[in-house]
C-alpha cells in the first residue's frame, strides 16, 4: 500500500508564491476574484450551513427517540425538519461541491487562469452567503415550518411563520446557482488549453458541465415559484388557494420541475467526483469514458422529464402517471452504466484504498443502493404506499448523504493537498470514512423499513411499535455526527501541522496535478499543451512517479 | 420486530409481490456490483507504490449488455407497476359510499346512511370501499398502510379512491402529507368488521338523518330548488337522473356529471354551463362546507338511482335510493 509522497524540505519550497500566500489580509479574501480563493469561500461557507442543518437534524433524531413528542413542541419539530431541509438543500447540497470542488478544478483541469467571468464568480459567491444568511434571519426569528417543499395552499394561507423571508433568502441563492452554472459553461466551452478537445476533457468537468445546464434551465422555475407563494402571501392573488379560484396542485408541477432536476445538481457533481477517484486509484484510464460522460448528459436531460413521479397520489391523471413513471425509471438505465463502469475500471487495476478511494468505493456501494430503491418509488403501485413514508426519506438520504456528501468529501480528502498544500492525516481519515459509512447505514437502513411498514414522514410523534427501528436510526445518527466531526477537525489541523504535499502525491494524471501544490495564482507558469487522452496512466503517471 | 406490514386489503397482496420482485432485483445487484467492487479491490490491490495498471480495452458489447439488460428490467417493473396501479384506481360500480372531509387536524367520516365518526372509519370486509373526500383546508392524505392505500385530499376538489378490505382488524389511519402543527396527531383506526359484526354496528348507535336527506335539507336551505325544480321550464336544468349521465355544455362538449362536475358547478357555476341555460347562478364558494358539499352530493346522487342496485348496496343504505323531494 502506498504512503501519499511527500516533498523534498526545503526552504526554497516554502517560500514558493501560491494563491494562499501572495496576498494577505481580510480584503484580499473578500474581494478575490481568482477562483481557488472563491473556492476557499464556498468551502467556509457551506461548511457553515452544513454545520446548522447538521444540529436541526440532530434534534429532529432525538426528539424521534421516544414515541411520544416530549422533547419538542410539535410547532418545534416542524420547524426543525424545515430548516433542516432548507439548510442542507439550498445551502450545502446545490451550492456544495460546484461551488467549493467546481470552482476551484474547473479552471484548472481544462489549463485556463480562472473561470470565464471571475467578477460573476465573486457575486455568486456573495448572493449564495447574502441568501443563506437572510434564510438564517427567518430561523433566528422564529423559523418556517412549512417543510423545504412550501406545499400550498399551507404555505401560502395556513402557515403563520417565515415564509416569505426564507422564500427570498432562496430566490437571492438561486441567482448564485444560476451565475455558477453560466460561469462553467462559458469557461469550459471557450477556455479549454490547446489540445484539450471535449473527448479529452475530464470527467469532473463533464459532469459540472451537465450540472451547469440544469442550474441555468430549472433555477428560474423555482424562483418564479417562490416569487408567486410570496405574491399569493403577501397580496392574497388567488394562484394556488382553492378558496379563490387557485390550484394546490399547480405549485407541485413548478415545485418539483425544478426540485426533481435539482437533485441531479446535488448528485452530479458527486458522480463527477467518484469517476476522478476510481481512476486515478486504480491507476488505470477509466472504463467506458464516453459512456460516463454522456450519462451525465443524459441524467441532465432526463431530469426535467420526471417531476411527476412526487404526484402520483395528488391526484394527477392515471396517464400523466404512466407517462411519468416510465421516464423515471430511464434515468436508472444512465446511474447504471456508471456504475458498471466504474466497477470495470478497478478491473486488472492497481488498486490502492487510500481515504478518497474509501469514500469512492463507499459511495458505489451507498448510490447503487439508493438508486435501486429508487425503482421502487417509481413503480406506481408501491409509490402509492411509500410515498410520503420513511422509504421516500431513506431512498433519498442514501442519494443525497450516501452519495453527494461521500462524493463531496471523497473528493475533498482527494484535492485537499493541492487546496491546501498540505497533507491530512492518512490514519484518522481512513477512521472518519469507515465511521460515517457505518454510521449512515446504521441511520438510514431502518428507514426503508419504517416506510414500508408505513411510518409517515415529518411526524413529532409516532405508533410504539416504530421505536425499535427509530432508536436504530437515532444511534445511527449519533455515529454519523461523530464521523463528520474528525473531518472537520483533522482538515483544520493539517493546515497548520500537515506535512507538505508534493505537486502530484497520489501519481494522478490531469492538469490540476501538473501545476505547484497550491497552485500560483495564475495557475500555471506557462499555458498547457494538452496531446493525449485523458487517464492515460500508462505513460503520464509513469513519468510522473519518476 | 415487524418487517412487513399486515396484508388487510386486496391491493396488499399485489403491492407486496411487486416489492418482493423489486427487493430481489435489489438485492441481486447491490451483491453483484459489491461483491465485484470487494474482489477487484483485494485481487487488483496495488502492490508496489510505483506499480501502474496497464489499459484494458473497451468492450463496446459489454457496454451495450449492461444497457439493455436494465432497460429491459426496468421495462418489466413499469408495467408491473402500472398494472397494480390500474386496479387501484378503478372504483367498481357496487362499492359502497363513504364521505370523507379531512380538516386540521382530524378526520370527519359521513356514512351514507347517517353515521358520523371522527378519526375512526367502520367498513365491512369484502365489500368495495368507495372514499369520496375534501378538504377544509390544506392538503391532507388518507393513509392506511395495512390496505397499501394513500390518496392525498386536496382543497377545492373532490378525491375519490378505493379499497376492500379482506381481513377483520384494526388498522392505523394517518394523514400522510404534511399539514401543519399538529399534523402527527391527525391520526385515526379504521376497522375493518365482518359482515355480520358491521351490521350491527350499524344498527346500534345513533343514525341521524340519512345522508341524502341531509343533502336535501341543505337544497333547500340555499333555495337550491327555486330554479332547479322537477317540472320543466325551470330557470335551472332538473337534477333529476342526473348523475353519472353526460351533460351537454354550451359550446357543444359535454362532460358526465359526476362529483367533480357537480362539486366545480356549485361552487363556480360559470365554469361549464349546461347548454340551453344563462348564466344566472350565483356561486356558492364559501358558503357551503366541505361536508356540506358532500351531503349534497349524496343528495343529488339519490336522485339518480341505480338501475339494478346490489343487494348488498341496498342492505347498507336502505333510506338513500329513495329520491327524497325537497
Amino acid at each position: 500500500m502506498s504512503t501519499p509522497a511527500v516533498s523534498p524540505p526545503g526552504a526554497a519550497r516554502a517560500h514558493r508564491v501560491n494563491y494562499l500566500n501572495e496576498r494577505y489580509g481580510v480584503a484580499s479574501w473578500l474581494l478575490t476574484v481568482d477562483h481557488k480563493r472563491i473556492a476557499i469561500l464556498y468551502l467556509i461557507g457551506v461548511t457553515f450551513f452544513f454545520a446548522i442543518g447538521g444540529i436541526y437534524a440532530s434534534l429532529i433524531r432525538l426528539e424521534l427517540l421516544t414515541p411520544a413528542g416530549d422533547v419538542f413542541q410539535s410547532e418545534t419539530y416542524n420547524k426543525l425538519f424545515t430548516g433542516h431541509g432548507v439548510m442542507m438543500i439550498f445551502f450545502f447540497m446545490i451550492p456544495g461541491i460546484p461551488g467549493v470542488l467546481g470552482n476551484f478544478l474547473v479552471p484548472l483541469m481544462i489549463g485556463a487562469k480562472d473561470v470565464a467571468f471571475p467578477r460573476l464568480n465573486l457575486l455568486s459567491w456573495y448572493l449564495f452567503a447574502i441568501g443563506g444568511l437572510t434564510a438564517l434571519w427567518a430561523v433566528v426569528h422564529g423559523g418556517v415550518d412549512t417543510g423545504w417543499t412550501f406545499y400550498t395552499p399551507y404555505s401560502t394561507v395556513y402557515s403563520n411563520s417565515w415564509v416569505v423571508v426564507t422564500a427570498v433568502g432562496i430566490f437571492i441563492a438561486g441567482f448564485s446557482s444560476i451565475l455558477t452554472g453560466l460561469n462553467f459553461l462559458v469557461t469550459i466551452h471557450t477556455m479549454r488549453a490547446p489540445g484539450m478537445s471535449w473527448m479529452r476533457m475530464p470527467l469532473f468537468c463533464w459532469g459540472m458541465y451537465a450540472t451547469a445546464i440544469i442550474q441555468i434551465l430549472g433555477t428560474p422555475v423555482i424562483a418564479i415559484t417562490l416569487l408567486l407563494v410570496a405574491a399569493e402571501r403577501l397580496f392574497h392573488l388567488g394562484i394556488f388557494d382553492p378558496a379563490q379560484g387557485g390550484d394546490p396542485v399547480l405549485f407541485q408541477h413548478l415545485f418539483w420541475f425544478y426540485s426533481h432536476p435539482a437533485v441531479y445538481i446535488m448528485v452530479l457533481p458527486a458522480l463527477a467526483v467518484i469517476s476522478e477517484l476510481v481512476t486515478a486509484f486504480a491507476r488505470k484510464p477509466i472504463y467506458g469514458y464516453k459512456f460516463i460522460a454522456g450519462s451525465s448528459v443524459a441524467i441532465a436531460v432526463l431530469s426535467f422529464l420526471v417531476w411527476g413521479h412526487h404526484m402520483f397520489v395528488s391526484g394527477q391523471s392515471v396517464y400523466a402517471g404512466l407517462v411519468f413513471s416510465v421516464l423515471s425509471f430511464m434515468v436508472a438505465i444512465p446511474s447504471a452504466i456508471k456504475v458498471f463502469n466504474w466497477t470495470a475500471t478497478l478491473y486488472k487495476g492497481s488498486v490502492s484504498y487510500q481515504t478518497p478511494m474509501l469514500y469512492a468505493l463507499g459511495f458505489i456501494g451507498l448510490f447503487t443502493l439508493g438508486g435501486l430503491t429508487g425503482l421502487f418509488l417509481a413503480a406506481i403501485g408501491i409509490d402509492v404506499h411509500v410515498t410520503d413514508t420513511y422509504f421516500v426519506v431513506a431512498h433519498f438520504h442514501y442519494i443525497m448523504v450516501g452519495g453527494t456528501i461521500m462524493g463531496y468529501l471523497g473528493g475533498l480528502h482527494y484535492w485537499w493537498p493541492k487546496i491546501s498544500g498540505k497533507l491530512y492525516p492518512e490514519y484518522w481519515s481512513r477512521v472518519s470514512a469507515w465511521v460515517i459509512f457505518l454510521g449512515f447505514n446504521l441511520t438510514f437502513f431502518p428507514q426503508f423499513i419504517l416506510g414500508y411498514l408505513g411510518m409517515p414522514r415529518r411526524y413529532h410523534a409516532y405508533p410504539e411499535e416504530f421505536q425499535v427501528l427509530n432508536v436504530f436510526s437515532t444511534a445511527g445518527a449519533s455515529i454519523l455526527g461523530v464521523g463528520y466531526l474528525i473531518p472537520l477537525v483533522y482538515f483544520f489541523w493539517s493546515m497548520r501541522y500537515g506535512k507538505d504535499a508534493a505537486d502530484n502525491p497520489w501519481g494522478a494524471t490531469g492538469l490540476e496535478w501538473q501545476t505547484a501544490s497550491p497552485p500560483p495564482t495564475e495557475n500555471f507558469a506557462e499555458t498547457p499543451v494538452v496531446t493525449g487522452k485523458p487517464y492515460d496512466y500508462a505513460t503520464v503517471a509513469e513519468a510522473a512517479l519518476g | 420486530m415487524e418487517i412487513f406490514p399486515q396484508q388487510a386489503s386486496t391491493f396488499a397482496p399485489h403491492v407486496d409481490a411487486l416489492y418482493g420482485f423489486l427487493i430481489a432485483v435489489t438485492a441481486f445487484f447491490s451483491l453483484l456490483i459489491g461483491t465485484l467492487v470487494v474482489v477487484f479491490a483485494i485481487r487488483y490491490r496495488r502492490r508496489s507504490p510505483d506499480e501502474v495498471a496497464k489499459d484494458v480495452h473497451e468492450s463496446a458489447v459489454l457496454e451495450v449488455v449492461w444497457t439493455v439488460i436494465p432497460l429491459g428490467l426496468v421495462l418489466v417493473m413499469f408495467f408491473w407497476g402500472a398494472s397494480v396501479y390500474f386496479r387501484i384506481t378503478r372504483p367498481p360500480a357496487d362499492a359502497l359510499d363513504v364521505y370523507v372531509t379531512g380538516k386540521q387536524w382530524m378526520w370527519k367520516i359521513q356514512h351514507t346512511d347517517g353515521h358520523r365518526e371522527m378519526n375512526e372509519l367502520h367498513v365491512p370486509v369484502g365489500r368495495p370501499v368507495r372514499l369520496t373526500m375534501a378538504s377544509e383546508d390544506v392538503i391532507h392524505s388518507f393513509f392506511v398502510p395495512a390496505f397499501r392505500f394513500k390518496r392525498d385530499v386536496v382543497p377545492g376538489r373532490f378525491s375519490i379512491a378505493w379499497f376492500e378490505a379482506t381481513l377483520p382488524g384494526k388498522y392505523h389511519l394517518f394523514c400522510a402529507e404534511y399539514c401543519g402543527t399538529r399534523h402527527s396527531g391527525m391520526i385515526g383506526w379504521v376497522y375493518a368488521m365482518k359482515p355480520s359484526d358491521y351490521q350491527a354496528w350499524l344498527a346500534g348507535g345513533v343514525a341521524g338523518e340519512t345522508l341524502a336527506a341531509a343533502g336535501a335539507k341543505r337544497f333547500q336551505e340555499h333555495a337550491c330548488n327555486t330554479c332547479h325544480a322537477e317540472q320543466a321550464g325551470a330557470r335551472g336544468p332538473s337534477l333529476n337522473g342526473l348523475f353519472g349521465k353526460q351533460v351537454r355544455l354550451q359550446g357543444g362538449q359535454t362532460i358526465v356529471a359526476d362529483e367533480g362536475y357537480i362539486r366545480e358547478s356549485i361552487v363556480n357555476p360559470q365554469a361549464k354551463l349546461v347548454e340551453g341555460y344563462p348564466p344566472i347562478m350565483p356561486t356558492f364558494q364559501g358558503l357551503i362546507s366541505e361536508e356540506g358539499l358532500l351531503q349534497l352530493i349524496a343528495y343529488i346522487k339519490s336522485l339518480s338511482p341505480p338501475a339494478a342496485p346490489g343487494a348488498a348496496a341496498a342492505a347498507a343504505a336502505p333510506a338513500e335510493r329513495k329520491p327524497v323531494k325537497p
